[in-house]
């Protein structure tokens, strides 16, 4: 190889005056990734990092009827967490709707983690051809448009659904049942339902990773199924397990499609108020101030998370 | 006929037979059951679409074309269409150029802070979509920027370079570098090895870049939702249907149109996928 090189590089016909700036770039290898790199990144902080800063400039400012007052204040602040200190006239319910937020899509995360490790799981180790396939398989009906999923499940969970009127045809009630839509329990199953490929992917690729041999030796030396997994192959998917969690649990809570469509007046989560701020209530600096909250809500649930996780792990060790 | 961990060993033996055990136990039961789980949803909107009954429940009443027919002749549905053909078209190319550069950069180049860099370019894939939309739109109120489908069109960019970095990266990982060397050393230039090396070897990965950042923009409705002009796109518009019963089965005619087309594609790419690798193995092995 080098010598193929050598060869063909030695008659050196660089002869070209290369200005300083060339020279730069071909003496670092880094000037020349960087400059690759610079217009994807040019986009990232003008489509990304600019407008987030924005954002949070717009929770400092006062929104005074259709103009935005632009001196500094707190007062957004105030009133979306003013509750927790007792501040005078700060309402409790955008707190009450960020836990409520947390809660169901903690419920959502742990529920497509449960579903998607066993077929993960069968996907990495029964599967032995077309494995692709399968995979194509799990991922043709998120290719749907998101609202008309959505909308699938108001067909079936609704008044006249299939649920209702398959039991009603059965002959089991004889009314149909109301609790199903319109909670924050359906709102759970059908995000549940709209992220379950992404929670699967992750975790097959983890399990895909770990190297068989292992698991022949734990098998050699003894250890059943049970001790197997719960030994080996469980603690090696574990960082899929996470990056699963992750990729449900953080888009999830300021969903507001599905808690609009199917979560009725009980199932509103804090990703509805946001938006009715930049809505019908018309006060952006306080939606602002609102969608910074509920960002750093969601990094120090995940920071904790995964401090807990390496707690975890470094016992293990 | 074992292929994995255990495809040097000389003899016969294969542990891993013990270790996979048998293939179809309660685990294939429980895979089935799971696709018919997040089958049985959508395929409600092929059912319906073809049921003579303005409601969408149940009972199912009788065959028509009449919601395919409702469909072909709305102008609202057929607009809106035509605006997300056209930013998804401009977001594919967009964002697969992007992720490109990025990702020949990642693959090609050492320099510091580059997995910090991948982070960064990956961090759409991980904000919620609300943040990004909202903190668009401030951004271009406060520029004095009117809201249209080119304010759709960047936030569809943004959220796309992540998904065609990821793709052309473990692309551009699968086929040697050397043979860009090769050309580089043969006197031609890097813009001309681009062209005639890299992108002929990449364009599975380019191919599927584009296809799924034209699909991912294509769905895409928070971002959409905040960053709406007078036009909007397929996904407002089925939004803005939702609350109008007499217009759903047309919609859901057309979403089983597109889950049509799309099945399709995939199926393309799919095929595509297989060609690459069959023709591109035995040079870079």
């Amino acid at each position: 190889m080098a010598d193929r090189a050598g060869v063909l590089t030695s008659p050196a016909p660089i002869v070209r005056q290369d200005s300083r700036i060339q020279r730069f770039f071909l003496r670092h290898e880094w000037a020349r990734g960087y400059a690759l790199l610079s217009p994807t990144l040019a986009v990232m902080v003008l489509a990304m990092c600019l407008p987030v800063f924005m954002l949070a400039a717009h929770s400092f400012w006062t929104q005074n009827y259709l103009t935005i007052d632009e001196t500094f204040t707190l007062a957004n602040y105030e009133q979306a967490l003013g509750w927790l200190w007792g501040a005078e006239g700060a309402k409790p319910i955008y707190i009450r709707l960020l836990w409520k937020s947390m809660q169901i899509s903690f419920g959502v995360t742990v529920t497509t983690l449960i579903l998607a490790y066993p077929f993960a799981y069968f996907l990495a180790f029964k599967v032995r051809r077309n494995k692709n396939l399968w995979i194509i398989l799990i991922s043709v009906p998120f290719l749907t448009s998101y609202l008309l999923r959505v909308f699938t499940w108001k067909i079936i969970l609704g008044f006249n659904g299939v649920i209702n009127s398959g039991l009603m045809s059965l002959g089991i009630i004889s009314e149909p049942l109301e609790f199903l839509l319109y909670n924050p329990t359906a709102v759970l199953i059908v995000l549940a339902h709209a992220w379950a490929a992404f929670a699967i992917l992750p975790i097959y690729v983890s399990l895909e990773k770990i190297d068989r041999s292992l698991l022949e030796a734990a098998t050699d030396l003894g250890d059943g199924p049970f001790r197997r997994f719960w030994r080996i192959t469980w603690p090696l998917s574990v960082p899929g397990v996470i990056a699963s969690g992750l990729l449900v649990f953080i888009p999830t809570v300021g969903d507001y499609v599905t808690p609009k469509l199917v979560g009725g007046t009980e199932g509103i989560m804090i990703g509805n108020i946001i938006q009715s701020q930049f809505g019908k209530a018309n006060n952006w600096p306080l939606g602002s101030a609102l969608s910074i909250v509920m960002a750093i809500a969601i990094t120090i649930v995940v920071l904790i998370f995964l401090y807990v996780m390496s707690l975890g792990r470094v016992r293990a060790k | 006929m074992s292929t994995r961990a255990d495809a040097g060993q000389p003899v016969e033996y294969s542990p891993s037979k013990v270790v996979e055990g048998n293939r179809y136990g309660w685990l294939f039961v429980y895979a089935v059951l799971y696709i018919a789980f997040l089958y049985v949803p959508p395929l409600f909107l092929p059912l319906f679409s073809f049921n003579d009954s303005i409601y969408v429940a149940f009972p199912i009443k009788g065959f028509t074309f009449e919601w395919y027919r409702q469909m072909a002749k709305s102008t609202g549905l057929l607009d809106a269409l035509y605006n997300s053909l056209k930013v998804g078209a401009v977001v594919c190319l967009a964002s697969t150029l992007f992720g490109m550069l990025a990702a020949k950069a990642m693959t090609r180049y050492t320099m510091p802070g580059k997995g910090p860099m991948a982070s960064f370019i990956m961090l759409p894939l991980v904000v919620p979509g609300i943040i990004l939309g909202i903190a668009l739109l401030v951004l271009t109120n406060q520029v004095g920027l009117e809201l249209s489908l080119f304010t759709i069109g960047v936030s569809h960019v943004l959220i796309c370079v992540p998904f065609g970095m990821l793709v052309l990266i473990s692309r551009l990982e699968g086929f040697d570098k050397s043979l860009e060397e090769a050309s580089l050393d043969l006197g031609v230039n890097a813009w001309k090895t681009f062209w005639r090396v890299t992108v002929p070897l990449a364009l599975p990965g380019i191919i599927a870049s584009i296809m799924l950042t034209f699909l991912i923009s294509f769905d895409e409705f928070i971002l959409a939702f905040f960053l709406a002009g007078n036009e909007v796109t397929l996904p407002i518009y089925i939004w803005s249907q939702l609350r109008f019963p007499a217009k759903l089965p047309s919609v859901l005619a057309l979403g089983t149109l597109i889950l049509t087309v799309t099945m399709v594609l995939v199926a393309v790419a799919e095929w595509i996928r297989r060609r690459g690798t069959a023709t591109t193995k035995p040079t870079a092995g």
